[in-house]
């Protein structure tokens, strides 16, 4: 099941960029996210390992995920080692006027469970769809502020 | 054990033969009652699987998942606070309240929980009374992790370094009225402090509401239990009554579906009794004080709901 959302931000993809792959920052702006702990040696970038957990419904499901795809300024993807069989994936394209498009997508499977697996795939999808739009408006009003407040940092700085 | 022991009594769970009381046999008498319910226990007691360890299966469990988790999400809207709390690896003694007679929807919920959180590979052991371990059909919960209570197994359990959930209040908590839902009551059974001491272990509280609202439970019927001698034959305490479906009025709980009532579980954060109590901890002090902290807890828990069952 993949369920996934996009916006576009008044950002530039840098500043994106930089807050999605910053390990310390997950857990600011990403709904449902109950924990992001940097388990490697190399906080971010290809290879990084993170023990991470999302909550739906009344279990907190997770596991030891890595990262599989570091395209900077572009793609973010990382896939689960232990714990539930997911993917997921920041992409990031530059869009017109200096902002940013911005899209986050899950991909999970209930491995080996016959009906009762189809069934809470099924089940999960609204509730992890909802996390993912929920992480999207809030990654946005960070960004935004961001801009805001550095905006107001350079006029100040001008006076 | 020992072959006295062995021969004087069918348990094969593992029992020491200092754990039990001596064991007093329902009168001699050649009456057909007596002989039937010597019969029972016999077959209950060769029922019991010895404790295998091994027996747990992490493949199964991630397969089962996803069902528990339906129920444990849709049906009793369940929440697991604070998982935080328990030590990222190594033993852990796992305490909680017992409620909601014998369907347990709280260890579901919890099994849910912590084989999530921690994922399946991390070893979870549950104690369960013998009655549960050798009724037919129910032989999946070993795969689960679900050993048979004793001391022996618990001992066996923390010294592999798994985590290991008990429920001191047993068959006698369980029961408890509806309206005593709101109180934990261990019944002055301390073993699991000896237990912890003696492994060096922590004790993690764990702390549930909801699951005496999945039916109305009336009366433990410890003296109908006491009547009918099932103490002595079965361990069993109680012969609980409660109203619940489909039966409506259930004596025994065998069996029956439980209401839709919200389970609200909350992990608390470890103890560790000779940092508490020092090296030498007065087992009363330390019973006292689990048993405050988590009727706190459950207080909380309480305050929090509005309505029976919906929560």
């Amino acid at each position: 099941m993949r369920v996934g959302a996009d916006t576009v931000l008044a950002a530039p993809i840098e500043d994106v960029w930089a807050i999605v792959t910053d390990p310390e920052r997950v857990l600011g702006y990403m709904s449902g996210i109950t924990r992001w702990e940097v388990l490697s040696d190399r906080p971010t970038g290809l290879g990084a390992r993170y023990r991470m957990l999302f909550r739906v419904g009344a279990a907190e499901v997770g596991g030891l995920v890595e990262v599989v795809e570091f395209d900077e300024p572009c793609d973010f993807a990382w896939t689960s080692v232990t714990g539930l069989d997911h993917r997921g994936r920041w992409r990031l394209r530059t869009a017109p006027g200096g902002r940013t498009r911005v899209e986050l997508r899950l991909a999970y499977v209930v491995a080996g469970a016959g009906l009762s697996g189809w069934v809470a795939e099924r089940i999960a999808a609204p509730m992890v769809a909802a996390h993912v739009r929920r992480s999207l408006a809030q990654l946005g009003r960070l960004v935004e502020h961001e801009q805001l407040r550095a905006a107001a940092r350079r006029r100040a700085a001008r006076a | 054990m020992s072959q006295a022991h062995a021969t004087r009594s069918p348990s094969r769970n593992g029992h020491e033969p200092g754990d039990a009381p001596p064991r007093q046999d329902p009168p001699a008498s050649p009456s057909l009652l007596g002989r039937a319910w010597r019969e029972l226990a016999g077959v209950v007691g060769r029922r019991i699987p010895r404790a295998d360890l091994d027996e747990r299966d992490p493949d199964y469990i991630r397969e089962q998942l996803p069902l528990f988790w339906l129920f444990s999400s849709l049906w009793f809207r369940g929440e697991v606070r604070g998982l935080g709390n328990v030590p990222d690896d190594g033993p852990v003694l796992l305490v909680g309240n017992h409620s909601g007679g014998n369907m347990l929807p709280d260890t579901m919920v919890f099994t849910v929980a912590f084989s999530t959180y921690f994922g399946v590979e991390r070893p979870f052991y549950q104690l369960a009374h013998n009655l549960v371990l050798s009724l037919p059909g129910l032989s999946w919960l070993r795969k689960f992790g679900t050993v048979a209570a004793s001391p022996e197994n618990a001992r066996k359990a923390l010294s592999s370094g798994a985590a290991l959930l008990v429920y001191p209040g047993g068959d006698y908590e369980v029961h408890r009225p509806s309206w005593e839902s709101g109180r934990v009551d261990f019944g002055g059974r301390k073993g699991f402090l000896r237990l912890a001491l003696e492994q060096d272990v922590p004790i993690v509280p764990v702390v549930a509401i909801g699951g005496q609202e999945t039916a109305l439970f009336l009366t433990r019927g410890e003296r109908l239990a006491r009547l009918l001698y099932l103490d002595r034959v079965l361990r069993l305490k109680v012969l609980p009554i409660s109203i619940s479906l489909p039966w409506i009025v259930n004596i025994g709980d065998f069996g029956h579906i439980p209401l839709p009532a919200k389970i609200t579980i909350e992990t608390l954060p470890a103890i560790d009794l000779r940092a508490e109590f020092g090296p030498d901890p007065d087992l009363d002090d330390a019973y006292d004080h689990v048993l405050a902290v988590m009727q706190d807890a459950l207080d909380a828990l309480a305050a929090e709901r509005r309505f029976p069952v919906i929560g």
